[in-house]
């Protein structure tokens, strides 16, 4: 079978004239027998890229890298100079929620005249409509008949995105869209986008949030002055990035290193409580992170982050020194460390990442040094059923109360009633061969 | 499995026609429903513009210039203001809608650099809108025009649907080509507003055929006969629309073929040009706008 692939972007580029002076006026023309003078521009150049059906697809890159560009031109409304781009299924675009919005008409008008900008059939329409207003809140509901320039910026996005959203396309692109509205309403639309992805249909988004594009998306392409540096799984995509980004190297020992260099983080010693072999973790039990480092000169006011993350990236825990109020005045040249205590390590069993930074007292990074330690928590004193956290929790106040019982009693039960049914077994079988 | 798919093909086309004639609808009913709403006397607005034309071209031309016309030919009406307002109202049409449609395309960049849909939908529906209007206009000229000449206006109301259908086309091609235009040369839509003026007295509006004749006679007595003043008029699209409307609505009779072929010629160029310009352009437009 194979993947069915949703967009195929095949060798595309797009230039743009960027006007040194432009002629907007036919009078200029004529005068000057030219439009003015303008050098080519390349937003994209050979681009080429598969967009898997049913996934998400995140674009990431530096502003100008071209990656709205591309967008624009998959959702149609720039056309390549060259190369070609097929689409498999209906495409909406969400490049700005209400967009087609007419001030003086109502809220109930302009979703007809919004959903059609978007595609859809008048039958369509009347069958979303009671949904699109729903989604879209109560305030919205209230005033659906009065003129959309009496919305607040608020409800005016609400609405707008409400009725991107009801196109149910089988491909939708998004631009920067994803932080508009309350928290509540951000939560509803994360919702959404889940049921588009259960559904099968694809996504492709642009978004500087490179957090949030981890937890979104399945796959990204990174765009850097309208080319393709690198396409596959998000997590590898977004961590190249990132390491580009901030000009980080592989440090000695492993994991990745930028920064300014005045203090250069040496390792991080991990210390459990009772000298064991460090590597593996108890979960539950205290833990000590030592970050060794060597400054290079006086450093005032330097501040300290120590982070753990999971092997998938995310982050589960970082501590700054700011935060905790410990603030040395300034750290001499030479050696040093610092510890950070964890009482206790409230990590479900996993394999994490120790992270650091060492930041000047405007909160640059003199160094930073990212997931060079890797641990293996293991249970230990919390035992929980599943999950990233061990909480510590505990189970009570069983209402109405019954008599309690063990699992150790409960095992020895099992046992007697498996012991049992051998014996039954064996009996009907032996009864069995009696008979023949 | 080609059937299959053909006829997949065929259904997608289908649903994107339904898809763009809704959105049309849509637009249409954006520009009507908004252009006069939240002021005081709503759509009788769209009635006062041309009456208040009708009013102050009647006394210049009529009362002050001492304008007569020939009577109908077959209604017998000598309404000098009845024969402005067969005039005015087509050309309210005409150039409102060339103008209104030039600007669609560069008034629209918000929406043209947002969104993916067929462009020349927001040509069509501006112009589509004002011909709505027109046609609420017309039927309010049809109620006077009958109560001056007589209940047999409405037996020319089916031909006179077939002119504002040519003349929808020609305002459409029009408009597309200049929509265009504007979104590389802003100044056309200054520079149109130049020649609409012009273009107005090259329409006869406000004075009946005969006076043009009566001038190019002159203009032969002074040895300057080869002033072509007759054959521009006689070369406007314009003036064939208005001399059709002017037949069936003044006159109460039927349009000469002449007039036909003027029409239709000039709408089927028009169109023509329209449309290829819009295609050979349309790419670019979100790019310059």
């Amino acid at each position: 079978m194979g993947d069915y692939l949703a967009v195929e972007v095949s060798n595309v580029s797009k230039s743009f004239r960027i006007y040194s002076e432009q002629n907007k006026s036919l009078k200029a023309t004529v005068l000057r027998r030219n439009r003015g003078r303008f050098e080519e521009f390349w937003a994209l150049k050979d681009v080429s890229l598969n967009v898997r059906q049913g996934t998400t697809f995140g674009l990431l890159g530096n502003n100008g890298s071209g990656k709205s560009t591309l967008l624009k031109c998959i959702a149609r409304i720039l056309e390549p100079n060259q190369g070609a781009i097929t689409r498999h299924g209906r495409m909406a675009a969400m490049l700005e929620v209400g967009s087609g919005f007419h001030p003086e008409l109502s809220g109930r008008e302009n979703i007809y005249l919004n959903s059609a900008i978007l595609g859809m059939t008048r039958s369509e329409i009347e069958r979303k409509f009671d949904s699109i207003v729903d989604f879209a809140g109560e305030a919205v509901a209230r005033s659906i008949d009065q003129p959309v320039k009496n919305y607040s910026s608020g409800m005016y996005v609400r609405l707008g995105f409400s009725v991107s959203i009801h196109v149910e396309p089988d491909i939708l692109l998004v631009d920067e869209v994803l932080a508009v509205g309350d928290m509540s309403f951000q939560e509803k639309c994360m919702d959404k986008f889940a049921e588009l992805k259960r559904d099968g249909r694809t996504v492709i988004v642009v978004s500087h949030g490179l957090e949030q594009m981890r937890t979104f998306c399945d796959d990204a392409a990174w765009l850097d002055s309208g080319r393709i540096v690198g396409v596959g799984p998000v997590n590898d995509v977004i961590n190249n990035y990132f390491e580009d980004e901030h000009h980080a190297r592989p440090a000695r020992g492993g994991g990745m290193r930028f920064g300014s260099g005045e203090v250069l983080i040496d390792w991080f010693e991990l210390i459990p409580p009772d000298g064991r072999e460090p590597s593996v973790l108890r979960s539950g039990e205290p833990l000590t992170i030592r970050m060794h480092y060597t400054a290079k000169e006086r450093i005032e006011d330097p501040s300290f982050i120590v982070s753990i993350e999971q092997i998938e990236g995310q982050t589960m825990w970082a501590q700054h020194t700011k935060e905790a109020d410990f603030l040395p005045a300034d750290i001499v040249p030479g050696p040093g460390s610092i510890d950070v205590v964890i009482p206790r390590l409230a990590l479900r069993p996993g394999t994490f990442h120790v992270s650091g930074s060492v930041h000047s007292r405007d909160g640059g990074v003199l160094d930073a040094l990212a997931r060079s330690v890797k641990f293996n928590v293991i249970d230990g004193a919390i035992r929980e059923a599943g999950g990233i956290v061990a909480l510590g929790s505990h189970w009570e106040n069983l209402e109405p109360p019954r008599q309690m019982r063990t699992v150790a009693e409960l095992e020895v039960e099992n046992e007697a009633v498996r012991l049992e049914r051998v014996r039954v077994h064996e009996e009907s079988n032996a009864a069995l061969d009696h008979r023949s | 499995m080609t059937l299959l798919s053909s006829s997949r093909a065929a259904l997608r086309s289908v649903l994107l026609r339904n898809q763009t004639t809704n959105l049309l609808i849509n637009l249409t009913l954006r520009e009507v429903r908004s252009q006069y709403k939240r002021t005081a006397l709503g759509r009788i607005w769209s009635l006062v513009n041309p009456l208040a034309n009708i009013a102050t071209f009647s006394v210049i031309f009529g009362l002050l210039f001492g304008g007569k016309v020939d009577p109908g030919s077959k209604s017998g009406i000598t309404s000098f203001a009845l024969f402005i307002a067969c005039g005015i109202i087509p050309w309210g049409f005409i150039s409102n809608g060339v103008i209104a449609g030039m600007g669609a395309l560069a008034g629209n960049s918000g929406l043209l650099t947002k969104v993916y849909f067929p462009r020349h939908v927001l040509v069509t529906s501006t112009v589509l809108s004002l011909a709505t209007t027109f046609l609420t206009e017309l039927a309010m000229l049809i109620a006077v025009m009958g109560v001056a000449g007589g209940p047999r206006v409405i037996l020319y109301i089916p031909v006179l649907l077939v002119v504002v259908l040519i003349n929808v086309f020609f305002v459409l091609g029009l408009g597309l080509v200049l929509s265009v235009l504007v979104v590389y040369f802003r100044d056309i839509q200054h520079i149109w507003t130049l020649f609409n003026q012009i273009w107005f007295y090259a329409s006869g509006i406000v004075f009946p055929i005969a006076t043009i004749r009566t001038a190019q006679d002159h203009l032969a007595q002074i040895g300057w006969g080869w002033v072509p003043l007759l054959g521009v008029f006689e070369a406007n699209p314009a003036h064939q629309f208005i001399s059709a409307y002017r037949r069936l609505l003044f006159d109460f009779d039927l349009p000469s073929p002449g007039t036909w072929g003027g029409m239709l010629l000039a709408a089927v160029i028009s169109m023509a040009v329209g449309v290829l310009v819009y295609r050979r352009f349309q790419a670019r437009i979100v790019e310059e706008v």
